[in-house]
């Protein structure tokens, strides 16, 4: 075929040699990517399917509106919360009830303890073997990576060559035994991997480290939800009381328990510092040549903002992340973003395996229809139950394509420090220009794949601090006599108004996250999400234009067009989330086909 | 030959000595008595590492993440030196085609010796399309892989029951995988997640005894969920001496008291959150001032809402199990668990009698 212009400025040629990559391993859920090469194994077209379909939002309908968060929570169990979360935020604004002090204070806590764990384990766990080659590891000589530990993190006190010679001989065994376990069929031969023995030595190190410390993180989510994954939470505050000073203090959250979150608070702060952080700057020096991957993050960003300083003000001035889009690239300008406006947020479906009355139109959440349509379009090879190649010239994703005032958007942590960073927050600005500084690379290095990578790791470290603020902050509030966790006022839904409707959103760890619920006679009358994983993996639109990670594969070059190395590099860089981004479902819950299953 | 077990944790530069004090703690968390450490020990020294395909269908993979946040075993060390995770599309470093080749090479090489384990379900609707793996439904890879599997564990709500997919309306016609895979038995491991380290006792067990766990009538192992949440409850007392939260932070939540008029439905939910609790013993849901809201159990998002309170609770003793009881107790109406409280303040007050 020709060569297609998109009208978001992107240059689409699939006439080369097709790639396929299904199942797109090391992300939340289900993924399929397809790609064409050029001659010189450049990526000239990119198409990102969404392969799962599970659904929630019909589930919802007619239940008890103080149940969503834990139905929502469901949509998604690695950012487990944040869906919890923006529900009961959404169930807040719809009934107006205003939560106390501590319970902003620990919410805030609890998201902020969910950034740290799923920064950490996206880049040790889902996206360092896109860098790091474990089997590499074997050829390092301990003491220099005992040198180079001591070198860029003076204060962590595992450090000795005699630990790393320990892990060294640990991998060896485990290398030697045939059984690879997670790193079989790697790709350790590739020439796309670039770090010295002694740093992948390092690197797998901390991704033992790393697996072990993530656990504690997550416990201060226990003390205050009961459990993680999927802690509890409540509409009008939180589940957990406070008693600090009386009896039956040892059945709530008491001394023992703020001094435990405490502890493991100040022990997250060193591992990013001490472990994360430098690791990053580390890996990022050798690869500062591989500059692919910025797709639309140099146009267009997007971010709802989060972490409301004081409690139920969710206006950009409260919000400690703060919000707003950024287009055609141009970082003097920050808009403001209105959820509530029907001309804004509105998303379409000529690409999705949905149906509208009118396919070409967009839809506001408030508004929105789910209708799923499964079908392959007439150049797919394969069968409709075996799909070799798709054809992306109809429907080919069980995701939308969602649009602010028709810009496909991208969303995360990169487009929260690009909206920061245009916005002139100090601590932020701080944080990035530090990092440009130490790589000797200038502004423009955001725009990539590693960029997206570096501004995850701030956040990890901006959010371990701003967790520290919280605690501090509840604790003081305590002290001062407030230990109210909880409005009973709304709780009885027969103080509800006969009908009303609301929108609750978040920054989850994975970018922009918004629930719009209606509510009539006292149940769910309607209830839309639209997530982070939607914005980034969205298809193409009416008018052709490609999501954030169909733009960002474009132009890359490969080392060998078998092994998906550098496809796996850009797509994990966004974090993606399938769970989350195909959870809609039917407006009636048909059954539309059957099979036999004995 | 194959290598052992211990063998490869020795190579690993494990000592003999964390060895055993591995195997003391790992009978004493699947509540053995200490003479059964030796048992373990010889068993962890005679027997190579078990492979595992660990497959994906429609879920939140909140199963994985409970599963890494394993603090007895750590995660680490079931993953790198107690079995061999060959398949797990969360965590595998290759992706396409090298990774599919996986399930067909394990399958093939160690025919009826690797454990199948299940996160999430089938959807059976739209020939299954509602998942894809590798362009074709994820039914087909479920099939082929538990073909030839010596045991399927099946993870969390999600495999086990249906979990929230197939709540009411259940448009993808999602089912548990015992539905599907109906020749061999399938372990359960309910729960939204599954609590970290009931998931690794149950790996540990198979790996170290080389037989599945005792499954109650309904496939879940006898020794985590043969009990209800509520037997074990440290609130129970609160519960027995009719002492309630009454409404969200009141007194009575401030001061620990019994959760059942707030919804709890520790009652009638079968798993091990109020004996082993959460994230390495921390804590669980009623610790932290919430109800249970029975996730463990089959049907939970249907069976009423979350805070409202349980209308039949049958007044069986704490010695009663999930095979006597069955899944019926929650359905049975009356004023029972009024009763209940009422019987247990009455019995409390007559035993103490008794001893005057």
């Amino acid at each position: 075929m020709a060569i297609i212009e998109t009208p978001n400025g992107f240059s689409l040629d699939n006439s080369g040699q097709r790639v396929v990559v299904d199942p797109v391993t090391r992300i939340e859920g289900h993924m399929r990517c397809e790609v064409n090469l050029d001659e010189n194994n450049v990526i000239r077209n990119a198409v990102s399917t969404g392969t799962m379909w599970r659904g929630l939002e019909v589930i919802l309908k007619g239940r008890d509106p103080r149940d969503a968060w834990a139905f929502t929570q469901r949509i998604c169990g690695v950012c487990t919360g944040v869906h919890a979360l923006t529900s009961i935020r959404a169930v807040e604004d719809a009934l107006g009830i205003r939560i106390p002090e501590n319970a902003n204070s620990i919410r805030n806590i609890m998201e902020l303890a969910l950034y740290a764990q799923d920064h950490l384990v996206h880049f040790y766990h889902l996206h360092a073997l896109d860098w790091v080659n474990p089997v590499s590891a074997l050829q390092a000589d301990p003491n220099a990576t005992s040198e180079i530990q001591k070198s860029i993190s003076p204060g962590h006190p595992k450090s000795s060559p005699g630990y790393f010679r320990d892990v060294q001989n640990r991998l060896k065994s485990f290398v030697e035994s045939g059984q690879l376990g997670p790193f079989k069929n790697g790709y350790w031969t590739n020439p796309a991997y670039l770090l010295p023995p002694e740093v992948n030595l390092l690197a797998v190190t901390h991704y033992l480290e790393a697996l072990d410390f993530q656990a504690e993180i997550m416990k201060i989510r226990t003390v205050f939800g009961g459990k993680d994954p999927h802690p509890n939470w409540l509409v009008g505050g939180v589940p957990c009381a406070i008693n600090v000073h009386g009896e039956g203090a040892v059945g709530a959250i008491n001394m023992e328990r703020l001094n435990f979150v405490s502890s493991v608070i100040d022990r997250t702060i060193d591992f990013i510092d001490r472990v994360y952080i430098p690791d990053l700057l580390a890996i990022a020096g050798f690869y500062k040549g591989w500059m692919y991957g910025g797709g639309l993050a140099s146009k267009n960003v997007l971010a709802y903002g989060d972490l409301p300083d004081a409690a139920n003000d969710y206006s950009s001035g409260n919000l400690l992340m703060p919000p707003g889009a950024i287009v055609n690239g141009d970082l003097g300008t920050v808009h403001e973003v209105d959820l509530r406006d029907p001309e804004q947020i509105q998303e379409f479906v000529p690409h999705s395996w949905y149906r509208y009355p009118d396919q070409a139109a967009g839809l506001h959440p408030w508004d929105g229809i789910t209708e799923p349509h499964y079908e392959l379009g007439p150049n797919t090879k394969g069968t409709r139950t075996n799909i070799e190649e798709i054809d992306e010239g109809a429907k080919y994703s069980w995701i939308k394509a969602p649009r602010w005032r028709g810009h496909a958007m991208e969303v995360g942590p990169l487009a929260r420090y690009l909206v920061a960073y245009a916005s002139g927050h100090e601590e932020i600005t701080e944080q990035i220009n530090y990092v440009l500084r130490t790589l000797d690379v200038p502004v423009d290095a955001l725009f990539s794949t590693l960029g997206r990578t570096a501004a995850r790791g701030l956040e990890a470290q901006w959010c371990a601090r701003k967790m520290r603020y919280f605690m501090d902050k509840l604790v003081a509030n305590i002290r001062a006599g407030d230990s109210t966790t909880a409005n009973v006022e709304l709780w009885e839904p027969k103080t509800w108004p006969k009908e009303a409707r609301g929108v609750g959103f978040s920054e989850a760890p994975r970018g922009a996250l918004a629930h719009w619920i209606r509510i009539r006679d006292t149940k769910i009358e309607n209830y839309q999400c639209v997530v982070p994983t939607t914005w980034n993996g969205s298809p193409r639109d009416n008018e052709g234009n490609i999501g954030a990670f169909e733009a960002a594969l474009l132009d890359t070059k490969v080392e060998r067009a078998d092994e998906p190395v550098e496809i796996l590099r850009t797509l994990h860089s966004f974090d993606p989330c399938l769970a989350c981004s195909t959870h809609v479902m039917s407006e009636d819950g048909r059954e539309l086909a059957r099979v036999d299953v004995r | 030959m194959r290598e052992t077990f211990y063998e490869v944790l020795r190579r690993q530069g494990i000592s003999r000595r964390s060895f055993v004090k591995f195997c003391s703690l790992t009978a004493a968390g699947l509540g053995l008595s200490p003479a059964m450490a030796t048992r373990i020990a010889h068993a962890l020294e005679t027997k190579p590492r078990t492979p595992v395909l660990w497959l994906h269908g429609l879920e939140c993979t909140c199963c994985s993440e409970s599963f890494i946040r394993s603090g007895h075993p750590l995660a680490g060390d079931v993953i790198l030196s107690m079995i061999s995770l060959d398949y797990d599309d969360t965590i595998m470093a290759s992706a396409g085609h090298q990774a599919e080749a996986i399930v067909e090479e394990i399958v093939r090489d160690y025919k009826g010796n690797y454990i199948l384990a299940c996160e999430g379900n089938p959807p059976l609707n739209e020939d299954g399309m509602y998942c894809i793996i590798g362009g074709k439904p994820y039914l087909d890879q479920l099939r082929f892989a538990a073909k030839d599997a010596m045991a399927v564990i099946s993870w969390g709500s999600c495999a086990s029951w249906g979990c929230v997919q197939a709540a009411r309306p259940n448009p993808t016609r999602a089912v548990p995988i015992h539905e599907v895979i109906t020749d061999k038995p399938v372990i359960k491991i309910p729960g939204c997640p599954p609590i970290a380290e009931v998931m690794t006792a149950v790996i540990t067990y198979i790996v170290t005894f080389g037989r599945l766990p005792e499954l109650d009538r309904q496939g879940r192992p006898k020794m985590f969920y043969s009990q209800r949440v509520h037997d074990k409850c440290y609130r129970r007392p609160h519960f027995d001496a009719g002492q309630f939260v009454e409404n969200w932070d009141d007194e009575g939540a401030r001061k620990g008291y019994c959760l059942y008029k707030m919804g709890c439905k520790g009652p009638t939910t079968y798993n091990a959150c109020s004996t082993v609790r959460w994230n390495g013993g921390l804590s669980f849901p009623i610790q932290s001032g919430h109800g249970c809201m029975g996730c463990s159990e089959d049907g939970f998002w249907d069976n009423g809402g979350f805070y409202e309170r349980l209308t039949g609770i049958q007044q069986f003793g704490i010695e009663s199990n999930a095979d006597q009881i069955g899944g019926s107790a929650a359905l049975v109406v009356g004023a029972a668990a009024a009763a209940h409280a009422a019987v247990s303040a009455v019995k409390r007050i007559r035993d103490k009698g008794d001893q005057q």
